[in-house]
């Protein structure tokens, strides 16, 4: 049986049918579920939300062929792996912006031009994004990130250094910045 | 209207159902091939699939059409032998002496007997599935085993 649904995920994806492949992947903060869609990673959803959900949700606003194939995930993984690891301070992963749209999408590519280590305030990315007085959109975009740590929304604090918010729990923010150096 | 759920969700469920239902209607060789087709088919249609409601019938009546269109083929598949079966069934299941002989039933009874003992689908499914009303479905059932009963004797 295993056989027959790698092959069928192999057939899917040769014929166009394979518009959301998943995986879960360990993470020193517990599992993460990675999507991609043929354009590129689409979703990294962290530890405490449910994948059940987030799959749900992939199949409503992207497509319903939603399919767990591990292998088309394999570089997001090793790349992230080594993320965690400390010896990887740039992604080189093709991305896909679908899941937001407008001034999130504009705030969220601001946010991906932060340099490793660095950090930004959200005044800092609502005017990168073309609207200096929408801190609050900038750090509703940041909580709304679809690929955080790829996207790495954590290195967005308050003015002044406070760490505002995370998806992943604010344990986790710090961890990733004490990872980075810039704590 | 019910949203779709992921189509993992259908693979995860009923995979081995219609695994087994295929294994039941074409044999064990050819079921592979048609388990890839009947898969296929419903990633094709799926999204345009209004109505989610019944999901597991649905793949079967993928399947059953499958196991059809698979019967057809062979049939018009020229086999140089002396001795022409009309089903050539290769299993080395424990159960392959009833599957062998439910192989042999004419298509409907055949299809009834499998959606039935290996799907365990009701009466009313199995119509839908063969596109009958549940009276022509129970007697198809009736029939095979009857004949099953009579083979097996």
């Amino acid at each position: 049986m295993k056989v027959s649904l790698e092959l069928l995920a192999d057939r899917a994806a040769d014929q166009g049918l394979l518009d959301v492949a998943y995986t879960m992947s360990d993470s020193p903060f517990g599992p993460l579920l990675l999507a991609a869609t043929p354009s590129g990673l689409v979703k990294v959803s962290l530890p405490g939300h449910d994948p059940e959900e987030t799959l749900e949700d992939l199949a409503a606003r992207i497509s319903p062929r939603v399919l767990e194939v591990p292998a088309r995930l394999d570089e997001a993984r090793r790349e992230l792996d080594l993320y965690f690891a400390g010896k990887l301070t740039e992604f080189d992963l093709p991305l896909d912006w679908q899941l937001s749209r407008d001034f999130r999408r504009r705030a969220l590519r601001a946010i991906d031009r932060i340099p490793y280590g660095k950090t930004r305030s959200y005044t800092e990315i609502a005017r990168s994004a073309g609207n200096e007085r929408a801190v609050r959109a900038a750090g509703t975009a940041c909580g709304a990130n679809p690929i955080p740590i790829v996207v790495p929304c954590h290195r967005v604090l308050r003015t002044g250094g406070a760490l505002g918010g995370y998806g992943g729990g604010l344990p986790m923010k710090e961890a990733l910045l004490k990872l980075e150096g810039a704590l | 209207m019910t949203a779709l759920p992921p189509f993992q969700t259908l693979l995860d469920e009923y995979a081995a159902e219609v695994m087994a239902v295929l294994r039941g209607a074409v044999g064990r060789t050819d079921a592979d091939d048609c388990f890839q087709e009947t898969f296929i088919a419903a990633l094709r249609a799926y999204p345009k699939l209004g109505d989610a409601s019944n999901l597991r019938g649905w793949l079967l009546t993928i399947a059953h059409r499958k196991a059809i269109d698979h019967h057809r083929a062979k049939g018009r598949r020229p086999v140089p032998v002396a001795d022409v079966k009309e089903v050539g069934v290769y299993d080395p299941e424990p159960d392959d002496g009833i599957w062998a002989v439910v192989g042999a039933l004419p298509p409907k009874q055949r299809a009834a007997v499998s959606l039935r003992y290996a799907s365990d689908l009701p009466h009313t499914e199995i119509a839908a599935a063969l596109g009958c009303s549940p009276e022509a479905a129970r007697r198809s059932l009736h029939e095979g085993l009857k004949r099953l009963r009579k083979e097996l004797a």
